[in-house]
């Protein structure tokens, strides 16, 4: 009897700590996007754990233990860089001590290096806010540099598992077609966005504003990553009654409340885009993502 | 429109000329002044008009070349993608492009005492006099621990750092100068140096990560506040989805609770493992268990005999700490930026055997076993305050002095604190802090105090431990 009981233990403290699957290459996602790119580009061959949700900033996650010990068994991270993950990622990397994602190693990748960057500031100074040197990081929320990272992902997959690089290129084929037209017809729905003015909660949206046009005439936090004061919130209201914008946009994981505040007496919607992948019920692929985002600013305009 | 603003000069300038000529001239002279102001400004105005025009073309161009550079440009890149890797941010020929990191922590306190902590101590506990040092409070306003701090990657092998601390009483310690490799395998990792213990969960910690002011009452009389040994450490992370990792350190010891010494070997050596994990997207959880074995030799300190005549003994023996830690950390969906809580204790533990020199001359048999804990509660309760509570007590244990039990006291009394704190952090580098405390450390004495720091760090953005 006794006996049964400590196989019964022993097995359940062998499964609590369930070795990862060898089989696949260990992917560590720093955001819900390149997790789920990894996932269309490295299909079965690939074991994806995200190391943020699309409910947390990426600015302010903590190294938690759980991510120490998904660090250790990665063949690979995806990350955004650009010190999105500063706050982080060095930590997961310097403490776990695994040589294959380490900076300068195949299996370290960072979507940034592959796009071209907004808002890169001439000069940085603590006093500007959360400026990042590199430019502005939040590179995901245009389908055209989904599409850049996603050809370079697909060549950065293959250098790290080359037994399956004809697999990989074979899934970015397929995902690249998809993905053009995607876009285009994301375009011709977001046609009527072009020049549409809004206000935004943190300076997240440079590249959705780009890609269709959006023209961003004020953000609710009075500089990059500090929280919105109610004489800054003030000042934005009296601004939009010179400039009307025709809504106010937030991600997921913003705070409503300034965001509330300002729709309410200006007149204006909130409109929540997703910003990631899982930030809301449609955007459960990327393809959703863009769908959500297209078809929420849309509802905006009616 | 520089061109409006200096017509309207020139029109203005004729206008007060004209007055000036119009005393002598007459009628005629005067009208044809005004023809000639009518056509300058007819004139002026058509080259404005098509100057204009011209602009609002070049304009539009612009905007289409613009346009059309960047569908060039996205055409490119999504052509030749990824083949170039772009430039470093900084020039490759710039020399100061391999500079490490360099942190600077800023920080001062205002310590308002009820008690003179000239008479400071921990009823029961021998701290040698250098220890008191650094954990007596200080009365009015000192400089807080402010530290500079350097790192950087040395070569494709091995990470290092340094740390300077720069104490109220203008002197300069180094925390830590270690090198730790980044590329073992196996989830091994190595540093050598000096560097705070691996053991609980506080102690690697640098003090402007602390949520208090000042160490708990049970780091500061076991540890006397923080543990850094000059030696190695080997760390191994377990290959499981579960965080386990698992350290072992040999060093010098020659801080307190260890000696200084001068033989081969080792003085010092620390075990520990850490079990952690998620619940859920919202909890995280770390908890540990430690030992620090050291083995002091000749350690000092005052204390006050059984005649009330100040004695200083000696302790030469064997000193075995254990460590038990938890940490549990809450945040809404993981996200801590508006609301988040954390719930931190600790059990510390100390065995100690050997031999006590009684006023430097009387030895005999000496054992103690002491302990004590600490609990603290944290709570963000909206973006950028925190506060908190916590609450500590010693156990001043079962201690034997031998032949000299008739010589030294044995106070039964349990050393304890309690704190509460409120900060203000406007961003993740800058930190205000109030701090209410009663402090029972001495026998039958209540300390209530007041402190009020800041604590600001600059230049490289150092991460942080869970």
């Amino acid at each position: 009897m006794s006996n049964g009981i400590l196989k019964f233990v022993f097995a359940a403290v062998l499964g609590s700590f369930a070795v990862p699957a060898f089989a696949a290459l260990n992917i560590l996602a720093c955001e819900p996007e390149w997790g789920a790119l990894a996932q269309e580009l490295g299909g079965d061959k690939v074991s994806v754990y995200n190391a943020t949700n699309a409910f947390q900033d990426p600015h302010h996650v903590q190294a938690k233990p759980s991510l120490l010990a998904r660090a250790r068994g990665a063949d690979m991270t995806v990350c955004t860089g650009s010190q999105l993950e500063i706050g982080w990622l060095p930590i997961l990397l310097r403490q776990t001590g695994n040589p294959k994602i380490q900076p300068g190693k195949p299996g370290y990748f960072e979507a940034t290096k592959y796009v071209r960057m907004l808002e890169v500031p001439s000069s940085v100074d603590r006093s500007l806010g959360d400026v990042h040197p590199g430019g502005n990081p939040h590179i995901q929320t245009d389908p055209r540099n989904i599409a850049l990272v996603a050809d370079a992902l697909a060549k950065r997959l293959a250098e790290v598992d080359p037994a399956n690089s004809a697999y990989y290129q074979g899934n970015y084929k397929v995902f690249a077609e998809r993905w053009k037209a995607a876009m285009a017809k994301w375009e011709k729905e977001a046609a009527p966005l072009r020049g549409m003015a809004i206000v935004v909660h943190h300076k997240a949206f440079a590249y959705l504003e780009n890609w269709l046009g959006l023209n961003e005439v004020a953000a609710l936090e009075p500089k990059p990553g500090v929280e919105p004061t109610s004489g800054h919130l003030a000042e934005v209201l009296a601004q939009l009654q010179r400039q009307p914008a025709k809504a106010v946009i937030r991600a997921t994981y913003n705070d409503a409340r300034a965001s509330e505040w300002l729709a309410e007496r200006a007149k204006i919607p909130v409109v929540v885009v997703p910003f990631t992948v899982g930030g809301s019920d449609r955007a459960k692929d990327l393809f959703g993502l863009f769908d959500d985002t297209v078809q929420r600013l849309l509802s905006a305009l009616k | 429109m520089s061109f409006k603003r200096k017509t309207l000069a020139a029109a203005i300038a004729l206008a007060l000329a004209a007055p000036l000529g119009a005393q002598a001239a007459d009628s005629a002279e005067l009208a044809q002044i005004h023809d000639e102001i009518r056509q300058m400004r007819q004139t002026y105005e058509a080259r404005i008009a098509s100057l204009e025009a011209r602009l609002k073309q070049a304009e539009t161009d612009a905007r289409q070349a613009g346009s059309k550079a960047d569908a060039a440009v996205s055409q490119a890149r999504e052509a030749a993608a990824t083949a170039a890797q772009p430039a470093p941010a900084h020039g490759g020929d710039n020399i100061s492009a391999f500079n490490p990191g360099v942190s600077l922590i800023l920080s001062g306190l205002y310590s308002n005492l009820s008690q003179d902590p000239a008479g400071y101590r921990i009823t029961g506990f021998h701290l040698p006099s250098s220890v008191m040092g650094d954990v007596r409070p200080q009365r009015g306003f000192s400089l807080g621990e402010s530290e500079l701090g350097i790192s950087a990657n040395v070569d494709q092998l091995f990470y290092g750092a340094m740390n300077f601390s720069i104490h109220p009483d203008d002197t300069v310690s180094t925390e830590e100068a270690f090198i730790q490799t980044t590329t073992l395998p196996q989830g091994l990792t190595l540093k050598a140096g000096r560097f705070f213990s691996g053991i609980g969960y506080l102690n690697a910690q640098h003090a402007h990560t602390w949520d208090f002011v000042d160490a708990p009452l049970a780091y500061q009389a076991f540890l006397g506040g923080q543990f850094n040994n000059d030696g190695v450490q080997m760390r191994w992370l377990a290959p499981t989805d579960t965080f386990l990792e698992v350290g072992a350190e040999l060093g010098r010891g020659a801080n307190y609770p260890g000696t200084g010494r001068d033989k081969n070997g080792s003085g010092a050596s620390a075990l520990y493992a850490h079990l952690g994990g998620d619940v859920g997207a919202s909890n995280s959880w770390l908890a540990g268990l430690s030992v620090l074995a050291t083995s002091p030799q000749d350690r000092q300190w005052d204390d006050i005999d059984s005649a009330g005549a100040t004695v200083t003994n000696s302790f030469t023996g064997n000193s075995r700490l254990w460590i038990a830690d938890g940490v549990w950390k809450w945040a809404p969906n993981g996200d801590a930026h508006n609301t988040n809580f954390k719930l931190q204790g600790e059990y510390l533990r100390r065995v100690e055997d050997g031999s006590l020199t009684y006023n430097a001359v009387t030895p005999g048999a000496y054992s103690a076993t002491q302990s004590g804990w600490y609990v603290q509660g944290v709570y963000q309760f909206m973006p950028y305050w925190r506060a908190g509570l916590r609450t500590e007590r010693l156990d001043a244990g079962n201690v034997d002095y031998g032949v000299n039990n008739a010589n030294l006291l044995r106070p039964d009394y349990a050393p304890s604190r309690n704190a509460l704190m409120v900060d203000y952090n406007p961003s993740e580098f800058s930190r205000v802090r109030l701090q209410f405390a009663q402090d029972k450390s001495r026998q039958d004495v209540s300390d209530n105090q007041i402190f009020l720091q800041y604590q600001m760090s600059l230049g490289a953005h150092g991460a942080h431990n869970f």
